[in-house]
């Protein structure tokens, strides 16, 4: 489970951005989360709580927004949703497309407090 | 995905961009900031920076990820037979426990360091960078990093490698690539290895894996080999010496850009 050592390295950017705001406390996290990208958001919604613990982002809300796969095809240019395993064109079933949504693992939103 | 060229920078998140207004702060002292950082920031930096040193020092860096017991390590110790007097390799091996695999490399005469994890189930930028404080690269041409074998946790961690290739066995399945596809959509390269078994293993197809890793939108190349009998070898090899001309060419024609350095490693 590498869900925590993700988590680890998002606490550093937690802290690095509060210290950034002057903020005192961390109250929610948005993260997007594509099904390619590796990462289990229940996992990762596990990891949170314990990586977070004494630090300035423990207690915040985790909000995991997880984003569709979908691939351009590079034979018929048309943009389609496909299944993690089968990045096929939807429209001609060619294999030759380019992911253009499925693999995000960001970090988008932090809303904190400051004195 | 990275921090650097945009391409965290969505259809979906464009405008908070665009708007020029990353930061709000309200009334109440909330502040609300968009961020859009990979979550592995922190070791996506350290990477880029492995990667400057890597290329200061002019060495292909090859990340080589499976299952346990593919023949990561087979392979390296008849690679490095077949290079010695051409190419001076070096190899990093990440394992949980042990040396074992380190001195199986040094005893073909391979400079190798060995990363033990504990119970990390992958290696990160940051063990990689550690472990050039004590290994030197100088005169090294390619340096193999032989990841934990672990068809899941590696392939989310960029460790400053130019390249990486997946290993696919002959004793697993030949559906791996669709059951893992997050490691195989990140191979250059997917060797199936231990192809002298196919003789004796009737439930295996090179052209079924090779079909499932196509089907994940791969057109990057697909080679059988076996370490064993050495049958493959010489189209790896062709491979992997195109692949060092290829680096050697782009760092020509791009000169290492200014590595920051307040630190000098081994």
């Amino acid at each position: 489970m590498h869900e925590l050592a993700i988590c680890q390295d998002v606490i550093l950017q937690l802290e690095r951005l509060a210290s950034e705001h002057q903020a005192t406390k961390i109250t929610e996290v948005l993260l997007e989360i594509g099904p390619l990208s590796g990462v289990e958001p229940p996992l990762l919604q596990a990891a949170y709580s314990i990586a977070s613990a004494d630090s300035i982002a423990a207690g915040a809300i985790l909000k995991i927004e997880t984003s569709p796969v979908r691939v351009y095809c590079q034979q018929c240019g048309k943009a389609s949703v496909a299944k993690v395993n089968q990045l096929l064109c939807g429209h001609c079933g060619d294999w030759h497309t380019e992911l253009i949504s499925g693999d995000q693992m960001t970090l988008k939103h932090v809303e904190m407090e400051s004195d | 995905m990275c921090d650097t060229c945009g391409c965290n920078v969505s259809p979906a998140n464009q405008h908070l961009l665009e708007e020029g207004g990353k930061l709000a702060k309200d009334s109440q002292g909330n502040t609300s900031v968009e961020v859009l950082h990979s979550l592995l920031h922190e070791n996506d930096h350290q990477a880029a920076h492995n990667r400057a040193h890597f290329d200061a020092q002019q060495a292909l860096v090859i990340n080589l990820m499976s299952s346990p017991g593919s023949g990561k390590t087979a392979l390296l110790e008849k690679t490095a037979e077949q290079l010695q007097g051409r190419f001076n390799i070096a190899v990093i091996e990440g394992d949980l426990e042990t040396e074992n695999d380190a001195q199986r490399l040094r005893n073909k005469g391979v400079r190798a360091h060995q990363i033990s994890t504990g119970s990390a189930c992958h290696l990160d930028a940051h063990m990689v960078h550690d472990a050039l404080h004590e290994f030197s690269l100088e005169g090294v041409d390619i340096l193999f990093i032989e990841n934990v074998g672990n068809l899941v946790c590696p392939a989310s961690f960029d460790l400053g490698h130019h390249l990486n290739i997946t290993l696919l066995s002959t004793t697993e399945g030949d559906d791996k690539p669709a059951k893992y596809p997050v490691i195989f959509r990140a191979a250059d390269l997917m060797i199936i290895s231990k192809t002298d078994l196919l003789a004796v293993l009737d439930d295996f197809s090179s052209e079924r894996a090779t079909k499932h890793f196509r089907q994940l939108a791969k057109a990057e190349p697909v080679l059988s080999l076996s370490a064993k009998n050495g049958e493959g070898m010489n189209a790896w090899l062709d491979w992997l010496m195109q692949a060092l001309t290829q680096h050697r060419d782009k760092l020509k024609q791009a000169p290492v850009s200014h590595h920051h350095h307040t630190h000098s490693h081994a």
